[in-house]
């Protein structure tokens, strides 16, 4: 378990660039290179462009979205859309305050848990460390399923409320055992000079251990963000009131409804109504704008090679 | 396992005169441990209450339970639920759309990483491959709703955009003969520029070297990529087919409950559909529960197959 993830490790792999200088100009080769950058530039622009057309259309007229169809830069710029789904409509602009409250809690609960139950676990004596293990390690391959979770959190009495949320998701198998093999891998002597100048294991945590992991917790703060933002299923099962949920929970409920009574309603004076496609985009762009802005630290941590192994699973 | 004794025992053991060190008694090492026992406790509670109560909850899956008896007092009916689902026609139809959909996966979605790898491998401005990177591992870190927004927006009937480019009001995702290619597609855009990752930092470990001895000696493009390149990740393929394999029955569904419609329910519905569908909506409990519980087994023996193979190569298994 200790060398898998070493393997895998930023640092391990050294990033060597390809050598071209042998390279010679053939027919061949040059089809081949342009086939290639111009079949890879395609599926680059098929996983960007949907997100550009969204988010140029949610700030368009609406209009001017039925007269172009496909566009990449907003049309008769408006915020009205915007001011709609946030603030005549109140359930979207809820929501996304339930999203933000729970995700800063559901990572600052999981980092708390998770890290707290690591440590110790990375020293092999400490006490019931081979139990507790076996106790984690089969949750990564049973579980007691979707129903028999639902009876238990009903039976706790957490439907309906936030804890049926938070209180499951702290900690996991897998984060787990990537956190404890990180914990490992620190040096002892600090923790061991620490313990002599009188410092308790909780101490040496928060005053050492903790301070000498920062790339760990920066990794794990944004997995377990993007994680909890992105969450929906655990709500629609645990919670029914609909004032409770999350913008991704909400965006779901944009997929089915057919409500074309609101789509022909365009520009009438005050009452502006946006047609329910654009309603859509808007959310879609409000579901989606936290992990663009922290996409290029979710690039730079991930991409790296950090913790492939973990991350994949 | 790190054998290292980090922890200092504040006592040593009274029997000094013993070679070798025995263990300090258990009463001794859970004060010597008592911050590391508080500090794991709340994650200790969680996997209890969370993952291990449920566990025993699967009970109910050999009972008629009845919310208001209780776990404890619902009548036991044995594998009744079992039969019940092996006779009815809804497990042929799970089994072979769960069937299908990996297999579909196996083909199309397992394979496309390493090629797309493979292609940025033989890019040759670094910047241009960076810039592919960056597209492409966006949808990764997209939430499958918003992947499902996006769907409906571009292949909907009443605004959908290529039906309003096209002039037609095809209904993309309710035709049964295309939908499980569509959730396929729907799993090949999101999941692989991220894919390609693994294999990405399999290939920056080939020493740059092996790639010049095979241009002095004349090697072209793809006997590069046949002799150098390939053999490089070969192991990691297989380790990640392995893998593979041992989720063969887990086929996005999360995706398939966002995408399901009455429409195309016969072709899209697997397991886990079926059971929130029948669990959750329907309210039968016990015998979702007994679905539930034959899906788990089997992917357990899956996996536990697919992990035994895997250390018999010579590979560090799962767990």
């Amino acid at each position: 378990m200790t060398s898998k993830k070493t393997k895998y490790r930023g640092e391990n792999i050294a990033m060597q660039k390809r050598h071209w200088k042998y390279w010679k100009y053939s027919v061949g080769s040059v089809t081949f290179d342009v086939i290639n950058i111009l079949l890879l530039l395609a599926f680059g622009l098929v996983c960007l462009l949907p997100f550009l057309f969204v988010i140029a259309a949610s700030f368009s007229n609406p209009t001017e979205l039925l007269k172009y169809k496909f566009f990449l830069w907003p049309k008769g710029f408006t915020l009205d859309s915007y001011k709609y789904v946030l603030f005549t409509t109140d359930s979207v602009g809820r929501s996304l305050l339930v999203s933000v409250i729970m995700t800063i809690l559901g990572t600052a609960i999981s980092m708390a848990v998770t890290s707290m139950m690591a440590y110790p676990l990375a020293h092999s004596n400490v006490f019931g460390f081979k139990p507790i293990m076996k106790m984690v390690t089969i949750t990564l391959v049973f579980g007691g399923g979707m129903i028999p979770t639902y009876l238990t959190i009903g039976a706790y009495g957490m439907l309906d409320s936030y804890a049926s949320i938070l209180l499951p998701g702290a900690v996991s198998a897998s984060s787990l055992i990537v956190f404890i093999s990180f914990f490992r891998s620190l040096p002892k002597e600090l923790e061991e000079a620490a313990k002599i100048d009188g410092c308790n294991d909780f101490g040496i945590f928060i005053k050492i251990v903790l301070p000498t992991s920062t790339a760990l917790l920066a990794t794990f703060t944004l997995l377990f963000a993007v994680g909890n933002w992105n969450a929906w299923f655990n709500y629609i099962l645990y919670i029914n009131d609909s004032t409770k949920w999350p913008v991704q929970v909400i965006l779901r409920t944009m997929l089915s409804t057919s409500n074309s009574a609101i789509g022909d309603s365009l520009m009438m004076g005050e009452d502006y109504v946006p047609p329910q496609d654009v309603v859509r985009y808007c959310t879609i762009v409000i579901a989606t704008a936290p992990i663009l802005v922290v996409y290029p630290f979710l690039q730079k941590y991930f991409t790296k090679g950090i913790m492939i192994g973990s991350v994949k699973g | 396992m790190n054998s290292s004794v980090t922890s200092v025992s504040p006592s040593p053991p009274a029997d000094t005169s013993a070679v070798t060190v025995s263990k300090p008694s258990a009463w001794k090492r859970i004060k010597r441990d008592k911050w590391m026992l508080l500090m794991m406790l709340p994650g200790i509670l969680v996997f209890i209450l969370f993952k291990y109560v449920p566990m025993f909850g699967i009970i109910v899956a050999f009972q008629n339970f009845k919310p208001y008896l209780g776990v404890l007092k619902s009548p036991w009916v044995g594998f009744k639920h079992f039969q019940t689902f092996f006779a009815d026609e809804s497990f042929f139809r799970l089994f072979s759309n769960t069937l299908i959909f990996g297999v579909l996966n196996l083909v199309f979605a397992f394979p496309l990483p390493i090629i797309v790898a493979l292609m940025l491998n033989e890019i040759r401005a670094e910047w241009y491959k960076r810039v592919i990177q960056t597209f492409i591992y966006i949808p990764h870190f997209i939430s499958w709703v918003v992947v499902a927004a996006l769907t409906v927006s571009f292949f909907g009937t009443q605004d959908g955009i290529v039906n309003s480019l096209l002039g037609t009001n095809t209904n993309f995702l309710a035709n049964p003969a295309t939908f499980r290619a569509e959730i396929v597609l729907q799993g090949i855009w999101k999941g692989t520029g991220w894919g390609t990752i693994i294999y990405l930092a399999a290939l920056s470990g080939v020493d740059p070297q092996l790639y010049e001895a095979a241009q002095i000696d004349g090697a072209n493009r793809w006997q590069q990529m046949w002799h150098v390149t390939l053999p490089a990740i070969r192991g990691t393929i297989v380790i990640l087919l392995i893998l593979h394999m041992g989720r063969f029955l887990d086929v996005g569904f999360e995706q398939l409950l966002l995408m399901i419609n009455p429409l195309v329910q016969n072709v899209g519905d697997v397991y886990e559909t079926y059971v929130y569908d029948i669990g959750v909506t329907h309210g039968q409990l016990s015998y979702s529960t007994a679905v539930g519980l034959f899906k788990s087994v089997i992917s357990l023996i899956l996996i536990l197959a697919t992990n035994k193979i895997s250390t018999a190569l010579g590979e560090e298994g799962l767990f």
